[in-house]
C-alpha cells in the first residue's frame, strides 16, 4: 500500500518538477522575445522582416509543428496505455514532421546567410537568429530525446519507467509549439505586416 | 463503425482532437487576416496577438490537460507566475528601451523634446 502511494507521489513529482523547468524556458523565450521586440526595426539600412520572410513557408512549418504536437500526443496517449506499436507508429511520425520541420528552418536559416543576411549584418537579424535559433536547438534536442527512447522501446519494451518519459518528451514537444506559435505571429505575422 | 464509436468516448482522444481542430482554425485565421490585410494594421497586430493567446489557451487546455489538475493547482500557480514574469521582462524592456530611444536619439531630441517639454528656444 505505502509503496503504490509512494510510486504515484514520485511520478506526480517528476511531471510537477519538468513542468517547472518547463516554465524556466518559457522565460528564457521571454527575454529572447523582449530582445528581438526592442532590435525589430534595427535593420542597420538593410532588409526587414517584410522583404525577408515567405509567409506561405513559415505557415507550412507551423501546420507541419502543430500536427507534431498532435501526433505526439497521441503517442503520449499510447505510451500511457502501454501500446508498444502504437506508440512507436506516433512518435515516429512526430518524428518524422520534427525532423521535416527542421529541415525547412534550416534551409530558410542557410538562404538568409547566403544572401548575405547573416546574424553578424543587424540588430534585427542577430536578435531573429536567437530567437529562432533557441527553438530550432529545443526541436533538436526534443528531436534527439525522442530518438533514444524509440530505441529503447523497440529494444527493451514499454514499462512504467519509459512510458513516464515518453509522457515528459509529450509535454516538452507540446510547450515547443506553443512557443512557436508566438514566434509565428509576433516575428513572421507582425514582420510581414511591418510591425 | 465501432471503433469510431469507441475512439470518440476516449476522453484523452477526444481531447486531443479537438484542441488539434481548434489551433489548426486559429493557425489559418490568423495567416488569412493578415495575407488578406483584412483591418488597418494595428487591429491587424492586435487580432493576431489575441488569436494567438486563444491557441495558447487551448494548447494548455487541449493538450496539456491544464484543467484536469486537482487541488492544489501547482501547476498553474507555476505558470501565472512565469507568465507575470514574463509580462513583466517583455512589458518592461520594451517601455525601457522606447523612452532611452526617445531621450538619447539626437535627432529626437532635437524634433520632439523641444515640442514635448515645451522648451522655447
Amino acid at each position: 500500500m505505502t509503496s503504490h502511494l509512494s510510486a504515484e507521489s514520485s511520478t506526480s513529482k517528476t511531471f510537477f518538477g519538468f513542468w517547472v523547468y518547463l516554465m524556466t524556458d518559457c522565460i528564457l523565450f521571454a527575454t529572447l522575445f523582449a530582445t528581438y521586440a526592442v532590435l525589430r526595426h534595427n535593420t542597420f539600412g538593410g532588409p526587414g522582416g517584410q522583404e525577408l520572410f515567405s509567409l506561405p513557408f513559415v505557415l507550412a512549418e507551423t501546420l507541419i509543428l502543430l500536427t507534431s504536437s498532435f501526433t505526439s500526443g497521441l503517442g503520449t496517449i499510447a505510451a500511457r496505455s502501454f501500446n508498444k506499436k502504437q506508440t512507436l507508429i506516433w512518435f515516429g511520425i512526430t518524428f518524422a514532421l520534427g525532423a521535416a520541420f527542421l529541415a525547412l528552418e534550416l534551409n530558410e536559416f542557410h538562404h538568409l546567410a547566403s544572401e548575405g543576411n547573416s546574424w553578424q549584418v543587424s540588430g534585427f537579424l542577430s536578435a531573429f537568429f536567437t530567437l529562432v535559433g533557441t527553438h530550432g536547438l529545443h526541436i533538436t534536442s526534443g528531436l534527439i530525446w525522442m530518438a533514444i527512447l524509440l530505441v529503447y522501446v523497440v529494444r527493451r519494451g514499454l514499462d512504467a519507467t519509459i512510458s513516464k518519459r515518453l509522457s515528459l518528451l509529450g509535454m516538452f514537444w507540446h510547450f515547443l509549439d506553443i512557443v512557436w506559435i508566438f514566434i509565428f505571429t509576433i516575428v513572421y505575422l507582425m514582420g510581414a505586416l511591418g510591425a | 463503425m465501432n471503433r469510431l464509436i469507441s475512439a470518440a468516448q476516449n476522453k484523452p482522444l477526444l481531447s486531443y482532437v479537438t484542441g488539434f481542430v481548434l489551433s489548426l482554425a486559429l493557425t489559418l485565421e490568423s495567416y488569412y487576416l493578415v495575407v488578406n490585410h483584412v483591418f488597418s494594421t494595428s487591429l491587424l497586430i492586435g487580432s493576431i496577438l489575441l488569436l494567438a493567446v486563444v491557441q495558447l489557451c487551448v494548447q494548455l487546455v487541449f493538450f496539456l490537460d491544464l484543467d484536469k489538475e486537482a487541488r492544489p493547482r501547482w501547476n498553474l500557480v507555476m505558470l501565472s507566475f512565469a507568465v507575470l514574469v514574463v509580462l513583466i521582462i517583455v512589458l518592461g524592456s520594451l517601455w525601457i528601451m522606447y523612452h532611452l530611444d526617445y531621450s538619447m536619439n539626437p535627432t529626437q531630441t532635437n524634433t520632439y523634446i523641444l515640442q514635448d517639454e515645451g522648451i522655447q528656444q
